[in-house]
This record gives C-alpha cells, sequence and structure tokens, in this order.
C-alpha cells in the first residue's frame, strides 16, 4: 500500500468559502467548537494554579524580545556551541533550501524510510512532498499527524492534529490502512493498533527527523517536548538524526527552560508538562546529528516594528483553542500550515497576496492575546495586517466596495441617519430583503428585529421633554 | 555558507541593544508538603508513585510488577535485584525490555517529572523503548518547581538528559486520554526515604 503525503488543499477558496463548507454540518462545529473550549478550560484552570502566571508571561515575552533584539549574536553562540558539541549545523534561507538539505542528508545516509516527529517547521516548508516526489517514504509519528498524514491531509491544529476528526473516522482510516476490525471505533484499541503499527517503523528506520522546541544559546543544546515519547524513540532508534528549526527558537540561557517549559504546556493543553522533555546536547555513540537552521522570510520579519513580536511565538496553540472563529471555522479553513489568529498574522508576511484573507478571519475580541503566553499582540497585529493588505490592494473586489460604501456613510452624519431610517423601514416592512440568502449576515444567523427609532432620534425626543 | 552569510548579514541589520534579559521569576515559597504535590501531581497525569523505607522494599515490589520470563534490566547497583546488566551497544535489541529501572536525579513536585541524564540510562533508548518504566527517587531530591529544577542542573555536561512525567501517552483521537502512546505504558516512581 503506497503511502499517501500531507498535501495542503490548491484550490483558490478564501476563508469565508472554506469556514462555510465546514458551516453546512451544524453538529458537527457544536462539537469542534466545544472540544476546543474544553481544553481551553483546562489551560485556564492549570494556569491559575501558578500565583506567579502572570510574571512569568511578562518574563518570557521579554526573553523572547531580547532574543529577537539579538538574534544575530545568539545564532552564532548557539551554533559554536552546539559545533563543539559534535553537532553538524546546516543554514537555509527558505523552505527549498530547508528541504534540499535535509534531502541531500537522507541520501547521503543512504535511506528511502524515515520517520518523522512533529515539526510545524516542516510542514511550513511542505517537507513531506517534496521527498515523497524524490521517493522517499517518510512516516509521521505523532498519532494525531499520522491520521491526518493516512488520510491525505494537513493537520488542521498545531498541538492537535486530528482535532477535527470523529474516532467513527478514524476507526474506518484505520481499517483501511492498517486493517483494523471494521466499526471498532474504541481509543484505545486504536490508539494501540497505530503503536504496534508505528513501532515497526521506528525499528526500522534509520533516519529521524525532529522539530525543536528551544535551542539553547548557551548550551548548544536544543529541546523536545512531547507526550507521545515519539520524538524520543525515533532518534534514540537511528544513525542519523536531523533536527529542523527555525532560527526565532533560541533562548539565550539553559534556565530559561525553567520559564518556557512552565508555560508551554499548561498553555497549550493543560497538563503541567509534556511527559517527555528532551535535552538533545551530543549525539549517541556513532550516530550523526544535524541541525537546519531556516530562515524563511524571519530575518525580514525582524525589521517590522509592527509584525516582529509574531516571531516569539513558542507554538503552544492556547490563541486557537480560544478563538471563537477558529473553533466555528475549523484549522483547514486557513489554508497555511499554522492556523488560527498566530498562523493569520504569520502567513501574510510570507505572501500578503496568497493569505490576504486570513487577517479578516478574526472578530478582533482580543482572547488570544490575553491567553498568549508569550504576550504576543496578535489581535492588534491582526487589525494592523488589515491596513496594510487593504493599501496594498489586496483586498477581494466584493470587501473593497463594501469598505467603500461604509466609508461614505459612516463619515456623513446625515447620510448615516437617512441610511439608518431606510434600513428600519425596509426591515420592518419588507424583512425579506434583509432575511435571505443573499445577506451574508442571514447565515447561521436571525436577524434581530429593527428598533422603531434610532438612539439619536429617542435622544432628541428625551431632551425636548 | 552562502545562506548563512546572508542570513546572519540581515540579522546585523535588525540587531537592537536596548532591550536586557529580565531576572528569572522566583515562584513563591510553597507552604505545601512537596512530596503530597509530587504525589497529587504524578498520579493526576497518569504516573504511579510508591513511597519506600529501603531498597529491598523497592525489590520486593519490582518483583510484583514483572511476570515470568519477561526481560528486565536494572541498573542500580544498591537494587540487588538481578545484576545491573551491562548493555551491549545496539537498541533495537531492547524491544522486548518489559521493566527496566533506573536511578533518577530528582523529580519535581509541581509538574511530577524527573530529571534523568543518559549516563543513569545504560542506552539512551532504554526509557522510551521499555514497557514499564520505574524510576527511583531519593525523597530529599524532591524540588518544587522547574525553577529549582534547573537551579540544580546548573552547567551540568549531561550528553542527553530529559525529564519524564509519567506514562507516554496521547489524546489525539477525540480528546480520550491513553496510557501507552509510543513509549511506556506504565511508570512508577519509587520514592525512597531512608534514615
Amino acid at each position: 500500500m503506497s503511502e499517501l503525503n500531507a498535501t495542503v488543499s490548491t484550490s483558490n477558496k478564501d476563508h469565508a468559502e472554506r469556514a462555510e463548507v465546514f458551516n453546512k454540518d451544524e453538529a458537527r462545529v457544536n462539537w469542534h467548537d466545544q472540544t476546543l473550549w474544553f481544553i481551553r478550560s483546562k489551560r485556564d484552570k492549570a494556569a491559575h494554579t501558578l500565583a506567579e502566571w502572570e510574571l512569568l508571561r511578562e518574563a518570557a515575552s521579554q526573553i523572547k524580545l531580547n532574543v529577537l533584539d539579538n538574534l544575530f549574536l545568539y545564532l552564532q553562540e548557539f551554533e559554536r556551541n552546539a559545533m563543539t558539541n559534535g553537532i553538524k549545523i546546516h543554514w537555509a534561507a527558505d523552505a527549498n533550501e530547508h528541504n534540499e538539505i535535509v534531502h541531500g542528508i537522507i541520501k547521503g545516509a543512504g535511506v528511502s524510510h524515515i520517520v518523522k516527529s512533529k515539526s510545524m517547521l516542516t510542514e511550513e516548508c511542505h517537507l513531506n512532498e517534496y521527498l515523497h516526489t524524490r521517493g522517499i517514504d517518510v512516516v509521521d509519528t505523532d498519532l494525531g499527524e499520522r491520521i491526518v498524514q493516512l488520510a491525505g491531509e494537513a493537520p488542521s491544529h498545531i498541538v492537535l492534529p486530528c482535532i477535527h476528526w470523529k474516532k467513527e473516522e478514524i476507526g474506518e482510516l484505520f481499517s483501511k490502512h492498517m486493517g483494523t476490525p471494521k466499526g471498532n471505533s474504541d481509543p484505545q484499541f486504536l490508539t494501540g493498533a497505530a503503536r504496534a503499527n508505528l513501532r515497526q517503523h521506528f525499528m526500522s528506520s534509520r533516519l529521524a527527523i525532529t522539530g525543536v522546541n528551544f535551542a539553547v544559546a548557551e548550551t548548544g543544546e536544543i529541546v523536545v517536548c512531547t507526550n507521545e515519547g515519539n520524538a524520543d524513540l525515533g532518534v534514540q532508534l537511528a544513525d542519523v538524526h536531523i533536527a529542523c528549526m527555525g532560527i526565532e527558537k533560541i533562548i539565550p540561557k539553559r534556565k530559561h527552560l525553567g520559564i518556557f517549559l512552565r508555560l508551554l504546556t499548561r498553555s497549550a493543553t493543560g497538563q503541567p508538562i509534556t511527559t517527555y522533555s528532551s535535552h538533545f546536547r551530543k549525539a549517541r555513540s556513532g550516530q550523526e546529528m544535524h541541525i537546519v537552521l531556516v530562515d524563511n522570510g524571519r530575518s525580514e520579519r525582524l525589521g517590522s516594528d509592527d509584525f516582529r513580536n509574531a516571531l516569539k511565538c513558542i507554538r503552544c496553540g492556547a490563541c486557537m483553542n480560544t478563538c471563537p472563529v477558529y473553533r466555528r471555522s475549523g484549522g483547514h479553513s486557513y489554508h497555511y500550515a499554522i492556523a488560527g489568529p498566530i498562523g493569520s498574522i504569520l502567513a501574510p508576511g510570507l505572501d500578503m497576496k496568497k493569505y490576504a484573507d486570513l487577517p479578516f478571519a478574526s472578530t478582533l475580541c482580543g482572547s488570544c492575546t490575553n491567553v498568549c503566553p508569550v504576550k504576543i499582540d496578535i489581535h492588534d497585529q491582526l487589525y494592523k495586517w488589515r491596513q496594510v493588505i487593504v493599501q496594498d490592494g489586496y483586498v477581494a473586489g466584493g470587501k473593497k466596495t463594501g469598505i467603500g460604501i461604509m466609508d461614505f456613510v459612516f463619515s456623513k452624519p446625515g447620510v448615516y441617519r437617512f441610511a439608518g431610517k431606510v434600513g428600519r423601514w425596509m426591515m420592518n416592512h419588507f424583512p425579506f430583503v434583509v432575511n435571505n440568502k443573499m445577506n451574508p449576515w442571514y447565515k447561521q444567523r436571525e436577524m434581530p428585529v429593527a428598533p422603531k427609532q434610532s438612539f439619536h432620534d429617542w435622544y432628541k425626543e428625551r431632551q425636548r421633554k | 555558507m552562502e545562506s548563512r552569510e546572508r542570513i546572519l548579514a540581515q540579522l546585523k541589520i535588525h540587531q537592537r541593544t536596548n532591550n536586557v534579559l529580565p531576572p528569572l521569576v522566583v515562584p513563591p515559597a510553597q507552604p505545601l508538603n512537596l512530596v503530597d504535590k509530587l504525589v497529587t501531581i504524578l498520579t493526576g497525569i497518569g504516573g504511579q508513585v510508591a513511597k519506600v523505607t529501603s531498597w529491598s522494599q523497592i525489590k520486593s515490589e519490582l518483583l510484583g510488577m514483572l511476570g515470568p520470563d519477561e526481560r528486565a534490566i536494572n541498573l542500580i547497583p544498591e537494587l540487588e535485584f538481578l545484576q545491573p546488566t551491562p548493555l551491549g551497544k545496539e537498541p533495537h535489541l531492547l524491544e522486548n525490555v518489559r521493566l527496566a529501572v533506573l536511578k533518577g536525579h530528582f523529580a519535581v513536585a509541581e509538574t511530577g517529572a524527573v530529571w534523568v541524564t543518559s549516563d543513569l540510562m545504560g542506552d539512551r533508548a532504554l526509557p522510551f523503548i521499555c514497557e514499564r518504566l520505574a524510576l527511583v527517587v531519593e525523597e530529599k531530591d524532591v524540588v518544587p518547581s522547574m525553577y529549582e529544577a534547573y537551579e540544580r542542573i546548573g552547567s551540568a555536561s549531561y550528553e542527553f538528559g530529559t525529564f519524564i512525567a509519567g506514562p507516554s501517552k496521547t489524546a489525539d483521537i477525540e480528546q480520550s486520554l491513553v496510557l501507552g502512546a509510543h513509549g511506556p505504558k506504565s511508570m512508577t516512581m519509587f520514592l525512597l526515604k531512608t534514615n
């Protein structure tokens, strides 16, 4: 059986159109919404156990700011120390160079079958597709990632890759790909089946790729966090370990891990810590270890006062779990490797035209900013991206016309009052004009009853009395 | 090396110097009993804790965990339970290990995590490939939080080190927690209090 490869849909649909597809099944949307809100609630509970939570967020935010300010120095310090530890360091300017480097190492090792633990960077670079077309079989070993990989999909969430899948569907998928009995959708059973299946891949792969959660400049070590132990099992049974990281993953000192590890998993899933927080400083004897440092637009982003803070992100996913739009539109509606609010401010930095819709996929409620463990001003950046995108002319015609009309109406009090009067009269006398499918506000919503008079008229009348 | 120079040149342009590193966040003093907290947290994330007062007590508990003809590896000399085994160089041969017994440097009360470095693992694959993992930590070696944990680690020059908090687990299928994802299906911490 040939392995399907995770592919990002190539259709040109924007967020709203994809969300509309997701919203066709109302029961499923409600289930998705509640599942993510449950995780958000667990995050709150975990955060509230620490009296110093807000101090930790502030410290983490400032450490990351210091990193962004001094990345030039820290990266070289990291490189020096990692090389002293016997690790080979590679630099990649963009996604393609990253993929070439990784492919080169795989070819050099003479293998065609590899295991990979979770790495959003490799998703960003579309490494799996790149290797697949060159005859390399990549097995994603995180259970959630394996599920979406078997289904030919990309992860819909950075921490919970198959959060949009129901267990019955997973049962069916496993029955097709792993030969589990049809109709069995017990999570314990299915996890056991995946364990047995993936154990064979761990035992036979001579090369393992991992992501990186933190890279310590002071010591040249990298830290990888998993609950499943898949990164560790893959690496410890392989002859070659390749760790791929964005250059912003650096932290200055080992002791700073004490701050970040206290924040990361509590923010992500509400656990106190992941089962494994592994510190790779030197390769095991006889093993080769490579680290690929990837820029892919990051060094350019550093020059933007408005948007550089997005590089503080530690990929916990808290902003997605709390986002009312993400919860009700699903991760795939964002058509980028990283979904949700943080993805919506990262993606336009890579390709403003392609991702022009994403900063508009938000209510700007600010909940993302409030839960972010490194205090990224996510909703402010969403708002700023909208302005840049409109100014540069990347907004779709309909939205542009709408914004133009709103500008005309709202900036002229007389026009505004007249429009309001007409609108109220129409809604009260001819409700079908707004209560129909042509009106996007009517979708999944009941239109309110229009008031008899405006606040302005009511206030004037009250003054007269 | 061309990309390296290009990336660094770009970073150098954006180099700023006005921000300094903030002080570390020192957790408030814990009035709670550290051991109680550790037990609560670790059992809450699927681990098991056995409070013991002697090596022989650990030994008898371990014997109860091991079925006949099951392979076990012990790396603790004080524990007169199986001879500490010199391991070969081939980690794949550890696949049939049902029980591995290792020492941990210390445990962290707030996270239930035990710090283990490669010099205590025999083979780095062992704590991940075994089916059941037993870690022995002395009760005096329980620290309150990750802050104290890294103070304690300091500038140690381990080759590989990991915090282990409970058994390997996943909740990727509809958020149902399943213990034993790829690594150990159970993790038992023996908290040893000797006089």
